[in-house]
């Protein structure tokens, strides 16, 4: 496995061959292991024992993704909001490289979430959308985070490229909270979040492995997104050096 | 120069939030009117575009499956409202759902629905002894495969 996985590197830098190859960061496979494995057993776990819901039946079972995900889109754009303004306090390249790995993940997840609600909006409550507080604001996450991610893209220099997608990293996390309270400040078609007395305790332990194995997937997503940002940044100084020494 | 703009910045930022967190949009976003606050209109709720929800009044629903005629009566607790709506509903309504209609009110005090949409409530719970979950998706998908 660790030999397929220096093949594939070595082959994005083979034009640099020559050059002194920037040792590749050692990745994480075991974490990517545990975490989907994680994921499938937890997912086995609560779609084979919990019980139909009452209402709508086994449509309860997309609870399983929808809201995980919902909270791993929370929880990326908070590590965005971290490390932007570590950034834009202490001016280092990872702390970028870390917020646009998690706004990456960030922006999975939401669109995730978004897709997941919309297949579930369908049949229960008989449309796949609605712009109701709720559906509006996290569909505004997503977009302020796929600007975020566009932004990135199409600039070139590397240090306002940091600097800008911090400054819009760490407003655009601030609507995380919007997300979340949208539905208790406002009346909206989507429900309020469920707690343990309104969830029967055949879902609960379902819902929380759930999201304990979306956490791990989460922080495998991050840390392997990071460590790919970090090679092509190295690849990028290296194409630089050699232009400039002439090639 | 620079420092002044971060600081401007933030204090748009923290007082657009404080703003929706007390209460500015409180009044503006509302998905859905309740009887009680359409029938306080008075004149001025009727024939206008406006969306009404609240609970299916138990016992209300008349549905014709030849003519596809619902009607059924929206409650809050306090006030209710007659709907009439055409066509078949989603497959989770029924008595003493969650549910929001599209439409306008008539002058006679009947609700014209367009669209009609379930609201479905934060629990969750398995049937209770006897009793059978409704298997909505299985419907829902004989239907649209037709």
């Amino acid at each position: 496995m660790s030999l397929k996985r220096e093949g594939k590197l070595t082959s994005s830098t083979d034009h640099l061959r020559d050059t002194q190859a920037a040792r590749p960061p050692r990745t994480s496979n075991w974490l990517a292991f545990v975490s989907f494995a994680a994921v499938i057993a937890a997912q086995a776990y609560a779609i084979l024992t919990s019980p139909a819901d009452a209402d709508m039946g086994h449509l309860q079972k997309i609870m399983y993704v929808h809201v995980p995900a919902a909270w791993m889109t929370f929880l990326s754009f908070f590590v965005v909001l971290v490390f932007s303004v570590r950034y834009l306090w202490r001016r280092q390249e990872n702390d970028d490289l870390i917020a646009a790995s998690a706004a990456e993940v960030g922006a999975t997840f939401n669109g995730l979430t978004l897709m997941l609600g919309m297949i579930w909006g369908r049949p229960a409550w008989g449309v796949w959308w609605v712009w109701d507080a709720r559906l509006t604001s996290t569909l505004v996450l997503f977009l302020i985070f796929v600007g975020y991610l566009a932004l990135r893209a199409f600039t070139e220099d590397a240090q306002q490229k940091a600097q800008w997608s911090a400054a819009v990293g760490a407003i655009g996390a601030l609507n995380v909270p919007i997300v979340y309270m949208s539905v208790k400040w406002w009346r909206t078609l989507h429900q309020p979040p469920s707690s343990p007395e309104t969830l029967d305790p055949a879902y609960t332990l379902g819902l929380r492995i759930n999201a304990i194995a979306m956490l791990l997937v989460l922080i495998y997503f991050i840390r392997r997104r990071y460590e790919i940002a970090r090679l092509e940044r190295a690849v990028e100084h290296m194409a630089e050096a050699a232009a400039m020494g002439g090639g | 120069m620079k420092r002044g703009w971060i600081i401007g910045g933030a204090v748009v930022i923290v007082a657009v939030f404080g703003w929706l967190l007390f209460g500015g949009l409180e009044k503006n976003v509302v998905f859905f009117l309740t009887p009680k606050e359409l029938l306080a209109k008075g004149n001025d709720g009727i024939g206008v575009p406006v969306r009404l929800g609240g609970q299916v009044k138990p016992g209300s629903v008349k549905w014709n499956a030849q003519t596809l005629d619902l009607r059924f009566t929206v409650t809050d607790g306090a006030r209710e409202m007659q709907v009439h709506s055409t066509g078949a509903p989603p497959q989770m309504f029924r008595d003493g759902m969650g549910v929001v209609v599209e439409g306008r009110a008539g002058a006679g005090g009947v609700f014209e629905a367009t669209g009609l949409m379930v609201k479905h409530s934060n629990a969750y719970r398995a049937p209770k002894p006897g009793e059978e979950a409704h298997e909505k998706y299985k419907t829902l998908i004989q239907q649209s495969t037709k």
